[in-house]
């Protein structure tokens, strides 16, 4: 079965003053149908940056310079605005960190709930509020049918999250790009809000693309997972196997250095240095300067993603294993 | 430099700490309207001690007042009500004449080290600057102070003329605890110090701190969102929700035992790395609105096993041995407990 979202060696840049940054560097995944890939990565490792190229909302000078999108059999990354505005709602849907920015404060959420739908299904006016209220319901908004007349300010965050989950979707759309949907908010709201999201995605058959920094989110989420270091992908593989066998040296760093309340570590792993800047990006191996098993052929040719046991990492260790 | 003493002894101890912010309508307003005046009750009623040595974790979700605990303990808000002391010395004295000399024996860290720090100032300025304050060391002891700090935080000497800008967030955080560490104190109040750092930087400032608190004996209250972190850092921990402290004991027997309803339902919500599949209890509900409290226990509305009298009156924080909780539900099972020598959660 063809994958519901997949990409081919996505490159983003940015053309500037000083130069061109690129930003994304050959990326390539799928999502499956009903499967939730996380995306994890530090600050500035272009987790979002991939998410919002999948829905045409790179800012500019932003551009796609090199790959390809797919939805389904539809190649959705030279469509024009116009066109991409009929799938965005429609076929993709998004959740982003901020639900206060995300909805407009000055209709009522029902209103822009049912906006959604009439922009994208065949439905009436009365027919469209009806689903909305449903929506409501649906993510666990008690008394939907008198508060769809709220506003936003009148929710709280986690609420609000919940309308934005109800916005995002309210057309069924094929692909849900989460983007860190649960970062602001606390923990025990948190939890709430991803089991929301994998129930309802669950029962629509929707594929979703979970970004966020936290890996515990995507240890109880996701299905499979992609790790990203300063603009490419470093390691892909079920959340299992990279959790518990990490084979990038980045992700075992990665790993090693997240506090745990199970057990005790007298020391968390920490990985020197920090994650280099787009304009000064490493020649081989971006990783290799914090590195602890950085080998000639890392500072001189940068590695693809190559098979390593049961996951896939981008690091020249795995060379001969293919 | 101090040393680490084995004896537990106490330096900081705070007594019925509260602290209400006046938030009521402009004065025409309320007289118009006839408003009365609504105070927000952002700490109301927190007692604990620190040993030396120590650290004790506060934790909670946001509005739960644990940041304003730490503006109250280094005097950026004065108290409402209640008693802050600092190895015996009221806190109260810090406007005094003796405000000096107590001063310097505390320090904060701050949540955002890309606001905490000077933009203009080079890093050697920003460091020198509490010397400046409660020193007369000379120009070239200065120096020689800022470049051991520096050495001490893991950042290079030659830092001292670069601009914050010019390093990353965690390189940033760790200019900041040089600063806090610059006048040797003894109690460091951080203020979610790793919250706005990727986890792999995160790591590298817990691990500084946790080596600097055994090579300095430094005592710490270390606030934070993050159980996990806590965990990590923490001899001990409090769980505060809306301005109260609900549960208060060691590490262990708080990650292992835990008996307030709300620590229990925050540790089941904490997504954990080795959690794949195992079934979280969401919880219900939502913090209230602190400006308008739930009467009785405050968590009474969220709680699975309220009953009459948490709706009606609020519980105080009760000790055994060396745990402190307050809930009706625990209190009320303590006699038969107490006889059986332990105390399983209601």
């Amino acid at each position: 079965m063809k994958p519901v979202l997949e990409i081919k060696g996505l490159s983003v840049e940015f053309a500037t003053r000083r130069g061109v940054l690129k930003a994304l560097d050959d990326v390539s995944f799928s999502i499956g149908a009903g499967e939730i890939l996380g995306v994890v990565g530090e600050s500035g490792a272009g987790k979002s940056m991939t998410g919002a190229a999948i829905i045409g909302l790179l800012e500019p000078p932003g551009r796609i310079s090199a790959g390809e999108i797919w939805l389904g059999e539809r190649r959705i990354d030279h469509l024009s605005n116009a066109e991409m505005r009929k799938i965005r709602g429609r076929e993709i849907g998004a959740i982003f960190q901020d639900p206060l920015t995300s909805l407009n404060p000055l209709y009522t959420v029902g209103k822009q709930i049912t906006e959604t739908i009439t922009t994208h299904l065949p439905l009436s006016y009365s027919q469209a509020q009806q689903r909305a209220v449903e929506l409501l319901e649906a993510t666990g908004i008690p008394a939907a049918r008198d508060r769809i007349d709220h506003y936003p300010h009148q929710f709280s965050g986690g609420m609000r999250q919940r309308v934005v989950i109800a916005l995002a979707l309210a057309a069924e759309p094929k692909l849900i790009v989460a983007d860190e949907p649960t970062t602001a908010l606390d923990v025990s709201i948190q939890a709430q809000i991803i089991e929301l999201l994998k129930r309802l995605c669950r029962e629509q058959g929707a594929a979703v693309m979970l970004i966020t920094h936290d890996m515990g989110v995507i240890a109880e989420t996701a299905d499979r997972v992609v790790v990203m270091y300063a603009g490419r992908v470093a390691e892909i593989g079920t959340v299992n196997d990279v959790i518990h066998q990490p084979k990038h040296p980045y992700t075992v760093g990665l790993m090693g250095s997240i506090p745990s309340i199970t057990g005790h570590k007298r020391r968390l792993v920490q990985i020197d240095g920090s994650m280099p800047r787009l304009n000064a990006i490493p020649p081989g191996c971006a990783f290799n300067p914090r590195c602890s098993k950085v080998m000639q052929d890392c500072r001189d040719h940068r590695p693809d993603l190559m098979g390593a046991g049961v996951s896939q990492a981008a690091c020249w260790l795995y060379k001969g294993l293919q | 430099m101090s040393t680490a003493t084995t004896i537990p002894q106490v330096l900081v101890e705070v007594e019925d700490a509260a602290r209400w912010f006046d938030v009521s309508a402009p004065w025409l307003e309320r007289v118009l309207s006839g408003k009365k005046r609504t105070m927000l009750r952002a700490v109301d009623g927190v007692s604990f001690t620190i040993n030396r040595g120590e650290t004790l974790a506060l934790v909670g979700e946001s509005g739960c007042g644990k940041s304003t605990i730490a503006r109250l303990l280094v005097g950026l808000y004065p108290l409402t009500r209640g008693e802050i002391r600092i190895d015996g010395q009221s806190i109260a004295e810090l406007k005094g004449p003796n405000g000096k000399a107590l001063r310097r024996r505390l320090q904060m860290i701050f949540q955002d080290p890309y606001a905490s720090l000077n933009p203009r100032w080079r890093v050697g300025r920003i460091i020198t600057e509490p010397l400046n304050a409660h020193t007369t060391m000379s120009q070239a002891e200065q120096s020689a102070r800022v470049d051991e700090l520096l050495l001490q935080v893991g950042l290079d000497p030659a830092d001292k003329l670069r601009y914050p800008h010019q390093f990353s967030g965690g390189q940033r955080q760790r200019i900041s605890i040089a600063r806090a560490l610059a006048l040797k104190p003894e109690f460091l109040v951080c203020d979610e110090p790793t919250s706005a750092l990727d986890v792999s930087v995160q790591a590298q400032v817990l691990n500084i701190m946790k080596d600097l608190q055994r090579e300095l004996g430094l005592t710490y209250l270390f606030i934070s969102h993050n159980l996990a972190v806590v965990h990590h850092v923490a001899d001990r921990v409090g769980v505060m929700y809306l301005g109260r402290i609900v549960e208060i004991t060691s590490r262990d027997e708080l990650f292992e035992n835990p008996r307030h309803p709300y620590t229990r339902m925050l540790l089941s919500a904490i997504p954990d790395i080795e959690g794949k599949g195992r079934s979280r209890t969401p919880v219900a509900g939502e913090v209230p609105n602190p400006l308008n409290p739930p009467t009785g226990c405050a968590f009474h509305p969220r709680c699975p096993q309220a009953r009459e009298q948490c709706r009606q009156e609020s519980p105080e924080l009760q000790t055994i041995g060396d745990i402190q909780v307050a809930c009706h539900a625990v209190a009320n099972h303590w006699p038969q407990n107490q006889a059986s020598g332990s105390l399983a959660p209601p």
